[in-house]
């Protein structure tokens, strides 16, 4: 029997999602007893090149993890896109540009000019910065491109599938890799996790009413661990966000931050957030509801925490 | 003729790391670069953010140490609105650090540096794996590995809601306190990690201080490099993960800086080089004088080894035990062999399991009081830990209202950019003679980033395999001459 082969791939990420298939722990080597890894950067010895000589569509399912950054990542997306039967975008990065998709408030000469140029300690009166190639004595080097804006993965290839998550749990992992294994694929498109919103699987208590009068941040109150945190005026994703994470930051009397990208049936996870948090504020006068509205400081990074470079807004305009 | 090989992809690094080694007319070694093609500018896209959040972005920068970044922000926010977390909270911190400290350590020990010893640094590149590793200690201990890294997550998410990513750390202390259920579990865990610590530094003794060769390869040329030294200490000067002041010393071993970290930016400079997105920090006394190891160069190490060189010993029993046969072992302090860093980190990691038992026993952890609120206008901070793989720097910079306006970072890994370049250069023109270059020649060259576990180390070996290799060797016209797999 021909074992089923399966890819890993990282690109702009953190790792998270990595430690997150390792956090399977005994799991780990079921997963390697039944299928061949034939591809995975951090763990595994195969090259680019090795890639490249497989057929087409020979590999059964890839996990790709990670926002698309930069030129090199661009390439092995097209790359496993190509060799790949089932591509699945792996982690809030992949699926809705994740964390450095907040990156999309500025361009590439602003990140340059603060990282390279501005930051305290930096010392670098001759204005250095990173250059595609560059000549050392010895010879040159080269560097990938770094792109002007972030991408999510659908945004470049075609995407079978989404497991959303920073990073992914567990389970739905597992849900995944055993959903491959068994050939009992969901339709294309499908989001592997919940059809619900997270306050449909989140235990705190909520009276329904209109009942905010004013929005706190987190530094200056101590929340209730069993109210909701949007009714203590604390500002909350739930509403706006797809559940099926197990509701572990809420658990550990946090609120939500999206990571799990759009509730079903939300085109826009910001929007449906300021739509839901309106309707929530004590107030009939809608110059008094934009008034407290805007006491949320930096709705844009807030509100689209983990999905700006997907959201109707995509990026800042520079 | 001159050549150049290219080592291309490496992967222990977050994203994606290079190595290209030039060759002279003769075939040895002229110069070795690290290219770190990765940069997502959390510097930049971090303005405007308020600053309470940041705890919970910026661990987003590492996967594998997103309990550092977490604790290194929540220090700062707690500078920035000027507010002391109680003690209770301080504690939980750093039960919840010691307990990352174990599953960051126990995870590179065995998954990424164990291969080299137990299989050996030429050994047949396809049994050169944790697999093979397995197979010569037995899958027992396989299990006893993957079951401690398993408890020092779980004890994470109980504490920060998830082990990877943190959320609990808030200006002036944490969200979640500790039930005394969820204690006890923490304390039987943590008895087990303490034996599994212990039984790890016999590992280590029977497997590599036994074995003469591999002695003499940690104490050798190849894998030495002289540099200053720097890490956090406690009141008592000994290893500290979580708090204290940052004491540098010279390759002698004096001391030449002891200070808080609010003051850093007197002490640390950071050079731009075009060819690579990872800067170069640098002691500012001495200066940036290019890659040169040595007392004239500003060049300083951070991480394990560096840490027990800065400190005057380990706050616990065990762990002080190990400390000193290590340096009686490698001919007293400072100790120069970038190798003997896998020897510190398995001290570190009995350190990290008692200090973590000791904590889960302190009546004070179940506390209520978990939390200062700030009542002080926030202005900037400094938050610094002790990552598992070297000083971390946070440093924020707000308006009144707590929007950052600026935001610094110096990563753990970055402060190593400049002697993980000289240590590879070292280990190349040590071990590649004559233009001769073969698998096992290059993966010694690998051991000398290893020791320092570039980031995503940990991530890298807990499923059969190593990093993928292939060296390509070029004419001056491009054309590929040879190349050199490892299958």
């Amino acid at each position: 029997m021909n074992r089923l082969k399966l890819a890993l791939y990282w690109a702009a990420s953190c790792g998270g999602c990595e430690i997150a298939v390792l956090d399977l722990d005994e799991k780990v080597l079921d997963v390697a007893e039944v299928a061949e890894i034939v591809f995975w950067p951090v763990a595994l010895d195969f090259k680019y090149r090795d890639v490249e000589a497989m057929a087409d569509g020979s590999i059964d399912g890839c996990l790709f993890n990670g926002a698309i950054r930069n030129s090199e990542q661009e390439h092995i997306a097209r790359l496993l896109r190509a060799k790949s039967k089932t591509l699945v975008a792996f982690g809030s990065c992949a699926c809705f540009g994740g964390i450095p998709g907040l990156a999309n408030v500025a361009n590439r000469q602003e990140v340059f000019d603060r990282v390279y140029l501005s930051a305290p300690s930096t010392t670098n009166q001759e204005g250095r910065l990173p250059q595609p190639v560059s000549q050392v004595p010895e010879g040159e080097l080269t560097l990938p491109e770094f792109y002007d804006a972030v991408f999510s993965l659908h945004q470049v290839v075609p995407v079978e599938y989404y497991l959303p998550g920073c990073p992914p749990p567990t389970n739905l992992i597992w849900q995944a890799l055993e959903a491959i294994v068994s050939g009992q694929l969901p339709p294309p498109g499908s989001v592997i996790a919940s059809d619900k919103t997270l306050c449909d699987e989140c235990k705190r208590e909520r009276s329904e009413e209109k009942s905010v009068k004013e929005f706190k941040r987190l530094w200056e109150v101590i929340p209730d661990p069993t109210k909701c945190f949007l009714e203590q005026g604390l500002i909350c994703h739930g509403p706006a966000t797809r559940g099926g994470c197990g509701a572990k930051c809420i658990e550990a009397n946090m609120p939500c931050r999206g990571c799990f990208g759009p509730a079903p049936e939300a085109a826009d996870q910001g929007g449906k957030l300021l739509g839901t948090i309106a309707s929530l504020i004590d107030s009939q006068d809608p110059k008094e509801i934009a008034r407290i509205v805007d006491q949320i400081p930096d709705r844009l990074g807030t509100f689209y925490r983990f999905v700006l470079p997907t959201s109707l807004l995509r990026r800042a305009r520079l | 003729m001159r050549r150049t090989i290219t080592i291309d992809p490496i992967t222990r690094l977050e994203g994606h790391g290079k190595i290209d080694i030039f060759l002279d007319e003769k075939g040895e070694v002229e110069n070795a670069y690290l290219q770190v093609p990765e940069l997502r500018g959390f510097e930049r896209f971090c303005e405007g953010r308020p600053v309470e959040e940041l705890p919970r972005i910026t661990p987003k920068i590492c996967g594998v140490c997103p309990g550092a970044h977490h604790m290194a922000s929540a220090k700062a926010v707690d500078a920035v609105f000027h507010v002391k977390p109680p003690s209770a909270a301080k504690k939980l911190r750093e039960l919840y650090y010691t307990a990352h400290y174990v599953h960051s350590h126990s995870a590179h020990f065995y998954a990424l540096a164990a291969p080299d010893f137990v299989v050996g640094p030429q050994a047949d590149p396809k049994e050169r794996n944790i697999l093979g590793v397995i197979s010569r200690v037995g899958v027992e201990v396989g299990k006893e590995v993957i079951k401690h890294r398993a408890y020092a997550q779980q004890i994470q998410a109980t504490l920060a809601g998830q082990a990877t990513h943190p959320v609990c750390g808030l200006p002036g202390g944490v969200s979640k306190g500790l039930t005394e259920e969820e204690r006890r579990e923490i304390e039987e865990k943590a008895k087990s990690c303490v034996e599994f610590a212990k039984f790890s530094l016999k590992v280590f003794d029977d497997i590599v201080l036994k074995n003469k060769a591999y002695l003499d390869l940690i104490l050798g040329e190849v894998y030495r490099m002289t540099s200053y030294y720097m890490g956090l200490v406690d009141a008592n000067n000994r290893v500290n993960f979580y708090d204290g002041d940052i004491r540098v010393i010279a390759p002698e071993g004096n001391q030449v800086a002891r200070f808080k970290p609010a003051d850093y930016l007197d002490y640390i400079g950071e050079h731009v080089e075009p060819w690579t997105y990872l800067k170069f920090p640098y002691l500012k006394s001495i200066g940036w004088k290019g890659l040169v190891d040595g007392k004239d160069s500003g060049v300083y190490r951070v991480a394990p080894l560096a840490r027990l060189n800065v400190a005057d010993g380990m706050a616990t029993p065990l762990a002080q035990e190990a400390y000193e046969q290590m340096f009686s072992t490698l001919g007293g302090k400072p100790v120069h062999a970038t190798l003997a860093n896998h020897w510190a980190r398995v001290i570190e990691l009995i350190y990290a399991a008692e200090r973590l038992l000791e904590l889960s026993q302190d009546p004070e952890i179940t506390s209520d009081l978990i939390r200062t609120l700030p009542t002080e206008v926030p202005s900037e901070g400094v938050g610094v830990v002790e990552a598992p793989r070297g000083t971390l720097f946070h440093h924020y910079r707000t308006d009144e209202k707590g929007l950052v306006r600026r935001l610094n970072l110096i990563v753990a890994t970055g402060n190593n950019k400049a002697a993980l370049c000289l240590s590879i250069k070292r280990a190349a023109q040590g071990l590649i003679k004559g233009g001769q270059v073969s698998e096992g020649l290059l993966n010694m060259v690998e051991m000398a980033f290893r020791a320092y576990d570039p980031c995503l180390g940990c991530a890298t070996h807990s499923l059969p395999g190593q990093m993928p290799l292939r060296v390509n060797i070029y004419d001056e016209s491009g054309n590929l001459i040879q190349e050199v797999r490892r299958d």
